[in-house]
């Protein structure tokens, strides 16, 4: 008994909030197929920043480049398994495997975060030796690098223009059980011996290292296993619109999943998923002010544009009035049965 | 040979607009070590503003461009970094992102997101000529400007009383005020005069290329941000450096690489930087307080 309330206890923060989407996920299977796209594409943020927090939670190090990952993820399933008829027209440069073979969506899936997790290997050697701003710069290199080189490698990703003809499998169910895998993924890491270790170093990087913590090793696997998360949420997203294109993975979502993480808190699980709903929340509510609505005779509109707004001042009030973010590196609490009790003696 | 000295040239001038973007960045950054996002920002509201003055008389609009861009760049400390001050760096460089993108869209608001064109000061655009060299009049401008406000920059910090105090406060924030350096003022007085240089960078720009956008800020200030950190954070000598040293390598990239790989030059920019980090983590100049004190 007692080793099942401990297990229980170690699970708690990773299962509440499971249990908590799943039945925002069912409440959002009888809402209207409007609200359902909504939720969807809020799971699939929740995979990027679970992904984004895997990384910079842990480690404490501000990564700018993960949607350099993403924008991997996204083209490396396209290439697998986009039809081979459009192939022929968008993708030229295909070597003679690919572009005659179509894989099954899942496989092509799992290829691309393979992929993106060598990339994030090579670029990571190197980079997880910088700390603080020198990292911040390195990574977001990384992206500006990323992002020029798929804009006009023409012959393999069509360029700036769209490519189009993805397969669409992903609905609220993948992007509900990819967003919960990828917190156990995340809840695994963090409670792990490296994650642990990762965390220290977080704290006080001299202190761990005089501990024996191997600090770029942890990073590493750290920036490897996000990349894989981030680009499982880029998958996702190309294959949930069904086109693709270099301009969703550049500072846009790059500021949005980090405003998303920060927001939340960078320090916890529950932080990311908080700050992805608390956020996509909020970037609903103004894209129907957007779009308009009517009070009596009276069409209320506001101009494109607001909802970036919305989300750079609630970031701005967040970081002066709670810089911890909402869950202030904290996982959710314990309810009253699995909270410790102070031993009195009799 | 008169190819090269066309190169150099515009490699100058072009190095000259980043490293004065540089130096607004890098002058905030000594102070109190926020990477400043939002000045990219700064200089895209100094070209509307550009904009927006310029029909009546074109001195009248630059003096109206430099106001409003240092009282931009007040209200932004006095708003939004102000209550962050005491924050780490990360959180004060995640603050100025999310002004950058507050400014941004809210100029897309008001705006549009559209570019739009707009020629300023037209007659410079014509080309002075030494044999066979054609040096547009710009170029000439810009890089005179550029030495100007260096040697102005440098004279305030070594000669006057508060660029004294600025210095101080760039070696030791805390030691600083200690000896009666007044914080708040001090920083205002650095926030003002990388106005000054935004808005002088922002006239530059709209000059040379005839367009404006709320985007356009943002690749001036990633260019800044790279500037500094090649140069060395907290180095004004390395901020400077830093962005003659991109605009040169810029320009060289585009005339020396293959025609093929010439879309690819900003790539070769950032691969260049990562290679620089990795060397030298501090930057070619490091900048006394960067060291981490343990």
């Amino acid at each position: 008994m007692p080793q099942a309330i401990s297990l229980a206890r170690a699970l708690w923060p990773l299962a509440s909030l499971a249990v908590l989407l799943l039945l925002v996920a069912i409440a959002g299977s009888f809402a209207p197929t409007v609200i359902q796209r909504v939720m969807t594409e809020a799971f699939i943020r929740l995979v990027m920043v679970v992904g984004l927090y895997l990384f910079v939670g842990n480690s404490g190090v501000l990564s700018f480049g993960q949607a350099a990952f993403m924008m991997t993820g996204a083209y490396g399933a396209a290439w697998l398994d986009i039809p081979v008829k459009t192939k022929k027209i968008f993708l030229k440069g295909l070597p003679g495997f690919l572009g005659n073979a179509e894989f099954p969506p899942w496989l092509a899936a799992l290829c691309a975060m393979g992929f993106s997790g060598l990339l994030a290997f090579i670029v990571g050697i190197p980079l997880v030796r910088l700390s603080g701003l020198a990292a911040a710069i390195g990574t977001f290199s990384v992206l500006a690098i990323v992002y020029v080189v798929y804009s006009n490698w023409d012959a393999l990703t069509n360029g700036t223009s769209s490519l189009i003809g993805l397969p669409i499998y992903v609905d609220l169910w993948t992007a509900y059980l990819c967003a919960v895998g990828s917190m156990i993924a995340a809840f695994w890491f963090q409670n792990s011996r490296l994650g642990l270790a990762l965390r220290a170093s977080r704290e006080d990087e001299v202190a761990a290292k005089a501990i024996g913590v191997n600090v770029p090793f942890a990073r590493l696997v750290a920036f490897v296993l996000s990349a894989m998360l981030v680009a499982l949420g880029g998958v996702l997203q190309a294959h949930f619109l069904g086109s693709l294109n270099v301009m969703q993975f550049y500072l846009g979502i790059t500021f949005i999943t980090i405003a998303m993480l920060v927001v939340g808190g960078t320090g916890s699980l529950a932080g990311a998923v908080v700050g992805t709903a608390a956020i996509s929340l909020m970037f609903e509510l103004l894209r129907q002010l957007e779009v308009g609505f009517a009070i009596g005779s009276v069409q209320i509109q506001v101009p494109p544009g607001l909802r970036e707004l919305g989300v750079a001042i609630i970031m701005i009030v967040i970081l002066i009035f709670r810089p911890a973010g909402l869950m202030a590196g904290r996982e959710l609490p314990l309810p009253g049965r699995l909270r410790p009790r102070l031993v009195t003696s009799g | 040979m008169s190819a090269v000295f066309q190169v150099i040239v515009d490699a100058a001038s072009q190095g000259s607009l980043y490293a004065l973007a540089a130096l607004g960045i890098g002058l905030i950054f000594g102070i109190m070590r926020l990477v400043n996002f939002a000045h990219g920002e700064f200089i895209m509201i100094g070209a509307y503003m550009l904009m927006l003055s310029a029909a009546p008389y074109a001195p009248l609009a630059i003096l109206a461009t430099l106001a409003a861009v240092i009282l931009l760049a007040l209200l932004t400390e006095r708003i939004a970094f102000r209550p962050v001050r005491h924050a780490n760096p990360t959180t004060l460089l995640v603050t100025s992102f999310a002004v950058s993108f507050f400014l941004q869209f809210l100029f897309v608001l008001l705006q549009g997101a559209r570019p739009k064109g707009f020629d300023f000061l037209a007659g410079l655009a014509e080309p002075f000529e030494i044999g066979e060299v054609r040096i547009p009049k710009l170029n000439v401008v810009t890089i005179g400007i550029t030495l100007v406000l260096l040697a102005a920059l440098a004279f305030f910090l070594k000669r006057t009383h508060y660029g004294i105090q600025m210095r101080a406060a760039a070696l030791n924030f805390r030691m600083a005020r200690l000896l009666g350096v007044r914080a708040n003022r001090i920083i205002a007085i650095a926030f003002a005069m990388s106005g000054v240089l935004a808005a002088v960078v922002s006239i530059l720009y709209v000059a040379q290329r005839g367009e404006l956008s709320p985007v356009m800020g943002l690749q001036l200030a990633l260019i800044g941000f790279v500037s500094t950190v090649i140069g060395g954070m907290g180095s004004l000598v390395g901020a400077v450096v830093g962005g003659f040293l991109v605009g040169a390598v810029t320009v060289v990239l585009q005339a020396a690489l293959p025609v093929d790989l010439r879309p690819f030059r900003e790539a070769f920019v950032f691969a260049i930087v990562i290679v620089v980090l990795l060397a030298r983590p501090r930057g070619l100049f490091r900048g006394r307080q960067a060291r981490e004190r343990v």
